[in-house]
């Protein structure tokens, strides 16, 4: 039942450097451990999921990298440079775009509005033809089947809204994406969509960092898998190859909880019959 | 970042053919009944409105749609109009300003204290007025933004505060008259557009409107976009011909139109292209659909509540200079009554929502030429302002309903 493999095996597949690293990161609110010694590496062309129970940590860190909350000590990498993320702004010049799961788009503006927001072409004169063609440019490449981008973002399905919201962090450019329960809210047409994108964001050489609680999608898409529990690194695997019962013996704690007590019930239970 | 470009005859912006595009004049008159069933009304309740007031008033006092009773509605609409426009900014970023109608008779005094007591020049006495509205609203805005404070808070407390400031600033005088021969009265009661200029003027704004509809359509087509056709732009522009030219025709049968009133219009216009056309803008109505997504998009969301504050009160500051002028006096009672409640209630009557993130500039033009048509229809019928004020109270609420009735419907519609 432990297969709590170190983070080594993965390093070792790797011929290309780490886009991101992070180093024993910590962080505390309050009188609550977060984040304790973190390790994570984040390569280029490949999806990393970040899984875990409730409170295991995938949202503190994604905020830290987003830059919503800095770390309380440990060093983060990118392209081989410590660098500290201060603030959202900080982590978006890098080249880290963050989607996160309430998406943040305005309701009240069309599609292209949406996109470039606080990256409009043109500051006195909007270059509203410019926004409108490199907006197709970019749905186009991602497939995605948004009919009108001159219609109004409250009127798109939950898969399209998430569209938008991913095509809308490639547009500065990012070497990393982080995408924050993509999944979560959709359907299973617009969940096999948002999986469709995820891919073609690995096939542009992304490093595509994927939250999510769903196992069926981790399992899918997804090139190595990190595990988190309770705040600390909780192994890491390297997919296809790993079933999807080590990855919750990973996530629950393995060899203490429900789960095993159960099954190890039941093989007592079979034992005495 | 490559694209394959496409070669299809089909523009970018037309190949899912889910797309439905309106193609005869039939079509569009259907796209335009479903998008209004929908809830997507923009400004067509007012102008419905409008349309029904003016026929009842008509048919009630036939001096009415005269050409010297409009002449002189057109004048009555600058002041608080001009109030409207700053009132629209700030309800576009979902705040409201509740002290306009104080910071508009503070302008007022810090105006004719200046210049009829001190001697201060017309010119200076004017910026004076204009700049206290400014700094007033720079104060509004680094209250909101630093403590948080809701700005209904805030400018109710400015509304008491600024009346108590512009009651000592008028000292003793319970009012001040401003030389009949001064250019600001002048400009307010006695200012036409010669006949000339005006013709001229109508003639600017079609050249302006048909030639930007047709150098964008170029440049979308060349850009592989769908473009209006020059069909479409021609009738578009044909038809603002007759409507600008019919008007001026009308109003130049009297004594044309207002210096003033064209300086409110002109300043409707700057605001539209500042809303529509430039970054700031499109961060104002991000700001006001949802905050928090302008502030992760990297909009400097404080830096646009400033603004719009700021703007806001030196739109009402120049709105009650503007009243000073057409009545050639300043005194306690300026920007007092209901002038708080009429500017902002022409906003909304407008057609801009009250929750933020839509409405536009015009809105302030139509909600006042509503309302004034209504105090002018009444007092030609010469009834009581106790009739007014109900029935416009009763219009205002009329197109709150209207408002909230159109938010339900785009919601469930999946609009809004």
């Amino acid at each position: 039942m432990m297969t709590l493999a170190p983070a080594a095996p993965s390093a070792a597949q790797h011929t290309t450097e780490p886009l991101l690293s992070l180093r024993r990161i910590s962080k505390a609110f309050g009188a609550v451990q977060a984040l304790t010694d973190i390790d994570l590496d984040v390569y280029p062309g490949e999806v990393l999921a970040i899984v875990g129970d409730n409170g295991a940590g995938k949202s503190t860190l994604v905020k830290i990298l987003a830059g919503v909350h800095p770390q309380d000590s440990g060093t983060i990498t990118f392209q081989g440079n410590t660098v500290a993320v201060p603030s959202p702004g900080a982590s978006r010049d890098l080249g880290i775009a963050t989607v996160f799961q309430d998406l943040a788009l305005c309701d009240n503006l069309d599609v292209v509005s949406n996109l470039f927001l606080g990256h409009e072409v043109g500051m006195w004169a909007l270059d509203e033809v410019e926004m409108e063609k490199r907006s197709w440019q970019l749905l186009q490449q991602l497939s995605a089947k948004i009919p009108s981008v001159r219609i109004a973002v409250a009127s798109l399905s939950g898969g399209q809204r998430q569209t938008v919201a991913i095509a809308r962090s490639l547009l500065g450019e990012p070497s990393i994406v982080i995408l924050d329960e993509p999944t979560a809210a959709l359907g299973v047409a617009q969940t096999a969509e948002v999986l469709n994108l995820v891919e073609r964001l690995r096939q542009r050489g992304l490093g595509v960092v994927l939250i999510s609680h769903n196992m069926a999608d981790v399992l899918a898409v997804a090139n190595r898998v990190a595990v988190l529990r309770l705040g600390k690194n909780n192994g890491e695997f390297q997919l296809p190859g790993v079933s999807h019962e080590e990855i919750i013996a990973a996530i629950t704690g393995a060899s203490d909880n429900a789960v095993t007590r159960r099954a190890a019930a039941q093989a007592t239970k079979e034992d005495h019959s | 970042m490559r694209h394959s470009t496409s070669t299809s005859p089909v523009a970018i912006d037309q190949q899912d053919e889910r797309l439905i595009t309106p193609h005869t004049f039939g079509e569009y008159w259907k796209a335009f009944v479903a998008r209004v069933s929908k809830g997507d009304l923009g400004s067509l309740p007012v102008v419905v409105g409008l349309v029904i007031i003016w026929a009842v008033f008509q048919v009630l006092n036939p001096f009415f749609l005269s050409s010297a009773n409009l002449v002189n509605l057109a004048l009555e609409c600058a002041a608080i109009g001009t109030i409207a426009i700053g009132v629209v900014l700030v309800l576009l970023v979902a705040q409201i300003d509740l002290s306009i109608g104080s910071l508009g008779g503070l302008a007022s005094a810090i105006l004719a204290v200046g210049f009829v007591h001190h001697g201060w020049p017309l010119w200076l006495a004017v910026v004076a007025g204009i700049a206290a509205g400014a700094l007033i609203g720079l104060l509004y805005g680094i209250i909101y933004t630093r403590f948080g404070v809701p700005t209904f808070v805030i400018t109710l407390a400015g509304l008491l505060g600024f009346l108590g400031l512009q009651l000592w600033v008028l000292g003793t005088n319970g009012s001040i008259n401003i030389p009949f021969d001064s250019w600001l009265v002048a400009f307010a009661q006695q200012s036409f557009l010669p006949p000339i200029a005006s013709y001229a003027l109508v003639l600017v704004a079609v050249v302006l409107y048909g030639g930007s509809s047709y150098l964008r359509a170029r440049a979308r087509a060349a850009g592989g976009l769908t473009a209006t056709s020059t069909m479409e732009i021609s009738v578009k522009t044909g038809l603002l011909l007759v409507l600008l030219g019919v008007s001026t025709w009308y109003l130049n049968l009297t004594r044309g139109i207002g210096v003033m009133f064209m300086v409110f219009v002109v300043l409707v216009v700057l605001t539209n292209y500042a809303l529509t056309r430039t970054r700031w803008g499109r961060d104002v109505y991000a700001v006001g659909g949802n905050v928090e997504a302008a502030r992760r998009a990297g909009i400097k969301v404080n830096r646009i509540f400033v603004s719009v504050l700021v703007l806001g009160a030196t739109f009402a500051a120049v709105g009650g200079i503007f009243a000073t002028a057409r009545l050639a006096s300043a005194g306690v009672s300026s920007g007092g009554g209901d002038t708080n409640l009429v500017a902002i209630a022409a906003a909304v009557i407008g057609g801009t929502s009250l929750f933020g993130g839509r409405g536009n500039a015009w809105s302030a033009l139509l909600g006042i030429v509503v309302i004034q048509s209504i105090a002018s229809g009444l007092t030609l019928l010469s009834l009581d302002s106790s009739i007014r004020y109900m029935i416009t109270g009763a219009v205002l609420l009329l197109a709150v309903i209207i408002d909230s009735l159109s938010r339900r419907s785009r919601a469930s519609h999946g609009q809004a």
